[in-house]
């Protein structure tokens, strides 16, 4: 625990000096960090148009949700193949206040769909306090974060590790959407909530609007990445590494790693429902479709695509991943699932790191007959 | 009563379902950790088989009768070609196979799309397997009881396998202590790829007997997939008998509770049980007693 900290993932060579200089290193992160802000908020919503802008702010949810995951399975190693329910509790949160607040705003007390489905005409116990904007949003936190911390608890505290524990999350995504499937008169079913008019008295149909939208979930990806950041560089960061490599050898030391577990778990976890809250006025429907079993794999591929331990590789991982899915999958149905099962196998089975390693293991190939000149393969360039 | 009896009847047909999936899963997961998300393809194989054969032979009993052998050669075969592919360089990293298999799953799901149409398909059983069968007032119905007996025949043959032949105390001994049998002359690579066969066989044979209960389609190994997993994470890896008992047990729960509330309510509630169940044993049903801190 005294050894100096490293932002780079321990499997990406084990004393790696950037090159350049301690001065650089130390602003080399931050002068990404920068161009990936200005690049976002600064050239984006110029370049782009509003259909196209509208796409990104998808992605980005979609990042969000990947920096959760660099979180808890890059560096804790707890494959969470459950952030659809967090996603969807969150979304599902925002979606049920916009359309309490479309009913208001229409002289009604019901949501449209529950009079089209001819409920008793009353709402549920379980809808009335989502009227209230302050506890709405509020709930797309913590909400997730409460039943990720209850699911954790147990698991984590009795031990239940690696594949028991993904396969149990797996199962929690099953159980919900089929849970919102089932409940068609309170939950809108398969079609889930959709149609909103307005975001806290905002008209969503506008453009403006929409922009501002893109620029709150940019904003919030980029605190939560310069917030991850700091948490990987922290006591905890490197607490949390040690935890996936070596658990034993952590609790020997006096720590309780199902603590370490449950905080990463349960911060991936407010971090998707944030994610979900931001998806449901930027793309303007929440469905079981978009949280089950499926989808929330989805979550998982971009971040082991573009590298699961570092939060820059994992996030733009998530927004090609994305892209790649909604520019291909349209043209190319047939195409882009071989893609994706391929994406998967590549990534994950060859490349464990993802690209964000490649980068690494070339400068790793490079500096290395330069520090040892004696190596026997190094040849004089 | 009669109500009772016809739920339990229902309840063990949904587990005998389950227990014929699982099985296969027990043996992939258990000996080398492999969580192969792929096996619900595997099912799909099987069960495409039967409709190729049913297609190419006309007639219904004969096709179900060939099928049952041949759906476990040609899942086996995918299974090996898989391990063989993919698989055996991830044994260091069980946890990750979760997610390539995952990816292999949907390039065999759509390669069945491409090759069969996205519709689903039907075969007919044959008239032997679609009458009911009355006893004291309870309907069972006859396609029912054949699953069930073939699970429980799957079950048999399998435990002899384990049990008497060389090969199954091969297997025995890498599941055990896989670096003790390496040193003591077992080929644990060849033991290995031979488990996945026959695991994956065993989801072909689960394949057949799905054509009689349900439609074939690409998406068709997707339904069954974690709740087998459940099973055997319940049941715990190390032995057969955790998984046929909590096959029939969670069959029964879900039937139970599905009369009881509705079927969405069901799968929360089973779910919740099995949580439960973990927080009492974390490690499953049955668990092979070692010192490793693991």
């Amino acid at each position: 625990m005294t050894t100096t900290l490293s932002p780079s993932p321990p499997s990406a060579g084990a004393a790696r000096k950037p090159a350049g200089g301690p001065l650089a290193a130390r602003f080399r992160v931050p002068g990404a960090f920068v161009l990936g802000a200005v690049l976002l908020v600064g050239v984006a919503p110029l370049v782009l148009s509003d259909f196209r802008l509208s796409l990104l702010a998808k992605y980005l949810c979609y990042a969000i949700v990947a920096v959760g995951v660099s979180l808890a399975w890059g560096r804790g190693g707890l494959l969470v193949l459950g952030q659809g329910v967090f996603f969807g509790l969150g979304g599902y949160a925002m979606a049920m206040h916009l359309k309490l607040a479309d009913a208001a705003a229409a002289g009604s007390t019901l949501p449209d769909f529950m009079q089209l489905y001819g409920t008793s005409g009353a709402l549920p116990w379980w809808w009335a306090p989502f009227a209230h904007p302050a506890f709405a949003l509020a709930m797309t936190v913590l909400l997730p974060m409460a039943v990720a911390a209850l699911l954790g608890l147990c698991v984590f505290r009795r031990r239940v590790k690696g594949a028991y524990f993904a396969i149990l999350s797996q199962a929690l995504a099953a159980a919900l959407s089929i849970w919102l499937i089932g409940q068609q008169a309170t939950t809108g079913g398969t079609n889930g909530l959709t149609d909103f008019q307005g975001f806290f008295g905002y008209d969503l149909d506008d453009p403006v609007n929409q922009r501002m939208v893109y620029f709150v979930i940019a904003a919030v990806l980029l605190l939560l990445m310069a917030a991850v950041r700091q948490l990987f560089v922290s006591r905890y960061g490197e607490l949390l590494v040690a935890v996936r490599d070596a658990e034993e050898r952590v609790r020997f030391l006096g720590y309780d790693p199902a603590a370490v577990k449950l905080v990463a778990y349960v911060g991936a976890a407010g971090m998707a429902g944030l994610a979900g809250a931001l998806f449901v006025p930027a793309v303007g429907i929440i469905s079981p479709a978009l949280i089950g079993i499926v989808p929330s794999i989805g979550f998982v591929i971009g971040a082991a695509v573009g590298g699961r331990a570092s939060l820059l590789g994992a996030v733009l991982g998530a927004i090609a991943v994305a892209w790649a899915q909604s520019t291909l999958s349209d043209a190319f149905p047939a195409a882009w699932t071989y893609l994706q099962g391929l994406l998967f196998v590549v990534a994950v089975g060859f490349l464990p790191g993802g690209l964000a390693s490649l980068a690494s293991a070339v400068r790793a190939r490079r500096a290395r007959p330069r520090t040892t000149p004696p190596a026997p393969t190094g040849g004089t360039a | 009563m009669t109500v009772v009896l016809n739920q339990s009847f229902t309840g063990i047909s949904i587990g005998a379902v389950l227990l014929l999936i699982a099985l296969g899963l027990t043996l992939t997961f258990g000996q080398m950790g492999v969580i192969n998300m792929a096996h619900g393809e595997f099912i799909m194989a099987g069960a495409y088989t039967t409709y190729v054969l049913q297609q190419s032979l006309g007639g219904a009993g004969l096709p179900l009768l060939l099928a049952l052998p041949l759906a476990f050669l040609v899942a086996g075969a995918l299974g090996a070609l898989l391990e063989w592919l993919v698989v055996r360089r991830l044994y260091a990293r069980p946890l990750d196979t979760l997610l390539v298999t995952w990816g292999v799953s949907l390039m065999l799901q759509q390669l069945a799309r491409d090759v069969f149409g996205a519709p689903n398909v039907q075969t007919r059983a044959p008239e032997l397997l679609t009458g009911n069968v009355s006893v004291a007032g309870v309907t069972f119905a006859t396609n029912r009881l054949f699953i069930l007996g073939l699970a429980l025949l799957s079950v048999l043959g399998l435990t002899l396998l384990l049990r008497l032949t060389p090969l199954g105390r091969r297997i025995r001994a890498v599941v055990q202590n896989r670096d003790l049998a390496e040193v003591s002359g077992i080929a644990t690579a060849r033991v290995d790829r031979t488990t996945f066969f026959l695991g994956s066989g065993l989801a072909g044979v689960a394949g057949v007997a799905l054509t009689l209960v349900g439609p074939i389609g690409p998406t068709m190994g997707t339904n069954f997939i974690v709740d087998a997993f459940l099973v055997v994470v319940v049941g715990g890896v190390a032995q057969l008998k955790g998984s046929v008992i909590t096959a029939f047990a969670l069959g029964v729960l879900q039937s139970v509770l599905e009369y009881s509330t509705t079927v969405s309510i069901a799968k929360v509630f089973v779910l919740v049980a099995i949580v439960a169940f973990l927080q009492w044993r974390p490690q499953g049903l049955y668990t092979l007693r070692t010192r490793s801190l693991a």
